[in-house]
């Protein structure tokens, strides 16, 4: 399963001066697509947080996480902050998934189908793994059934290869499960 | 007509769309409404979505995810191999799979073998014909 947000570990802090020795270390957990993208952003935060900027700081490490465990399923919850047409809010979304960089990018084409907001106006405050119990939206809440059992009840007939795609069928598929 | 197949922890699958296109795997647990934990003896446990999952009629009985040896051994179990190679969509399979691979020399015994049964069926029809008739 290839993920287009990879979760980065990235260190930095102000390049040392004479009236600063050995500045404060700052490490950030953050999602990005690539590397590059990671210390932009990792910088951008930074700059909003404290007095230190690009140029006058050091990025000291950069190391991809990566899942744990990704053949269990967990209940992620994330907390955003997102800017929408008429101001910032802030927003907490749960998504069911084996890894978290799959549930960042759930939040983010959720968000930018159901509220128009673009990957670049989010911004994640916080995830953590939720116990069942703690779960606040029914809709992860309905998958928290050991006996779970549902019908598929509309059967997409589809070629096993893009290759034997066609336009037009001979006869009409069978829908039923 | 209600439903006969469901999507249950213990389901067997077939993938009927990519990598593993045409593998048995076994619905270990539900993620969401579109997608499933799979899991099959000869592969890392993973997640796959519904779309490419067609449910057969043989469940095994085990528990929410499972770890790999009790996997293999309820299989073993219930015999699903068996079950599939037995039943008439396995064997469907099972058929489409050998007429694949057939090399020129197993088509011509093919094409033999069909005149021959062509021929045992026309003599039997023959002779049918011949006792209605006269």
């Amino acid at each position: 399963m290839s993920y287009k947000f990879h979760q980065f570990q990235v260190v930095g802090r102000a390049l040392p001066t004479e009236s600063d020795e050995h500045p404060k270390i700052y490490r950030m957990k953050l999602w990005a697509t690539n590397e590059v993208r990671a210390k932009s952003k990792f910088w951008y935060y930074l700059r909003k947080l404290k007095k230190v900027k690009k140029s006058n700081g050091q990025m000291l490490a950069i190391n991809e996480i990566f899942e744990k465990n990704p053949t269990t399923i967990k209940n992620y919850g994330i907390w955003l902050r997102y800017q929408s047409r008429t101001g910032y809010h802030n927003m907490y979304k749960e998504y069911r998934d084996t890894t978290l960089n799959g549930s960042i990018e759930q939040m983010y084409t959720e968000m930018a189908s159901r509220h128009r907001v673009r990957h670049h106006c989010i911004q994640v405050i916080k995830t953590a793994t939720i116990p069942a119990k703690l779960c606040k939206r029914e809709s992860t809440k309905q998958f928290h059934n050991s006996k779970i059992k549902f019908p598929l009840v509309f059967k997409k007939v589809r070629p096993p290869t893009r290759k034997l795609k066609t336009t037009y069928k001979a006869s009409r598929p069978n829908l039923f499960v | 007509m209600p439903f006969k197949r469901y999507v249950e922890v213990g389901r067997i699958a077939l993938v009927n769309y990519g990598k593993d296109y045409g593998k048995l795997v076994v619905i270990v647990d539900v993620i969401d409404q579109n997608r499933a934990l799979v899991d099959a003896p000869d592969m890392v446990r993973g997640q796959m979505n519904f779309k490419r999952l067609t449910l057969t009629d043989i469940k095994i009985d085990i528990k929410r995810v499972p770890n790999k040896k009790t996997l293999i051994a309820a299989l073993e179990a219930a015999d699903v191999k068996n079950k599939w190679e037995s039943s008439s969509w396995g064997r469907k399979l099972i058929v489409q799979k050998k007429r694949a691979s057939l090399n020129d020399f197993d088509r011509f015994k093919i094409m033999l073998a069909k005149i021959k049964k062509a021929g045992v069926v026309r003599q039997e029809l023959a002779k049918l014909k011949k006792e209605t008739t006269c």
